[in-house]
């Protein structure tokens, strides 16, 4: 059942993105951001575009999740509202 | 302040699930975009790719061949995007001793 | 600026994960012919290996890899062997990267269209890596004044 897998994965989608949103810690919310990244990314190899799916597991889960903690470590590491 | 956040995200999710159950269904063979000549008696860009790129370039992988000879020239702006960004970055905030 | 980390098991680990992270990077980059993968995320698959010896040797250590001088640098010469590359196809009488009209003996109609399209992702894998690792650098600065 592709249905049901794919059901699963958005519904873990907003779970993560909801919850980077609503994270005090920054760090934290950088984590669940890379999981968000890569919940996308399977949502994409699931409809067949295997090349965006890559792309988005390699820049988002990877590459964008170091320069935000690198951004965190020049700044501060807890939201002010 | 925070119902009307929410309530303005649920008309935007309204709007949103209207727009996509006009799509057609994925994998749909009567879709436009699966055909092989368009409504308007054109071939269609898909159609052709499938039918072309291994002989045009000896290249299995279709992908490859749109994205960097087909459409190589969208690829390019793709890299003056990655390049004005390191730019950037080299002239705003590069200390020089 | 991040210093080098004090513990022996990070820095372990980090040094022996780097080679094989570039070693799939460079896979990547070569079988984008034949299957998903291609010159971007080749290019982010081998900053990544080096982003990571950044993170745990510390800046000042891992210049020996690739060093921050030389990085803003390659990022330029990646962008231009892919815009070169359709100049050329220009002067050899096609238009804007038509890789048919590129004057290379030996080679002709779609095995020129082969080598035109390595050429070309050797260029975005080269203006990705670098120009990945640039930012980084700009973003932490280095350390010690002479280099930054």
């Amino acid at each position: 059942m592709p249905w049901a897998i794919e059901l699963m994965l958005f519904i873990i989608l907003i779970v993560a993105a909801l919850i980077a949103l609503q994270l005090r810690n920054l760090l934290a919310a950088v984590i669940t951001l890379t999981i968000y990244s890569f919940i996308v990314a399977l949502i994409m190899i699931s409809l067949g575009s295997v090349d965006v799916g890559f792309t988005e597991a390699v820049v988002g889960a990877g590459v964008v999740g170091i320069y935000l903690v690198v951004a965190i470590f020049k700044t501060t590491r807890k939201s002010c509202d | 302040m925070k119902a009307f956040q929410f309530l303005l995200l649920a008309v935007l999710t309204v709007f949103l699930f209207y727009t996509v159950m006009d799509m057609p269904p994925r994998g749909d063979l009567d879709a436009p975009a699966s055909q092989i000549v368009s409504p308007a008696d054109s071939q269609v860009a898909g159609a052709y790719y499938i039918k072309y790129a291994y002989k045009d370039t000896h290249t299995p992988n279709m992908v490859c061949v749109v994205l960097a000879d087909y459409r190589s020239v969208d690829t390019l702006g793709e890299v003056v995007v990655v390049f004005a960004g390191v730019m950037t970055c080299f002239f705003i905030l590069r200390r020089r001793p | 600026m991040i210093t080098q980390t004090q513990s022996p098991i990070i820095e372990i680990a980090a040094r022996g994960l780097a080679p094989f992270i570039q070693l799939l990077g460079i896979y990547v980059f070569f079988h984008g012919h034949y299957g998903p993968g291609g010159g971007f995320q080749g290019g982010v698959l081998l900053a990544a290996g080096v982003l990571l010896l950044r993170m745990s040797m510390g800046s000042v250590h891992s210049q020996a890899h690739v060093s921050s001088k030389k990085t803003v640098a390659l990022c330029a010469l990646g962008a231009f062997i892919f815009a070169a590359t359709g100049i050329i196809a220009i002067l050899g009488g096609g238009e804007f990267m038509d890789y048919h009209y590129l004057p290379v003996p030996f080679l002709e109609g779609p095995d020129l269209r082969y080598y035109g399209i390595l050429f070309v992702e050797l260029g975005i894998t080269m203006a990705v890596m670098t120009g990945l690792v640039a930012i980084y650098d700009d973003v932490l600065g280095i350390g010690h004044a002479g280099t930054n």
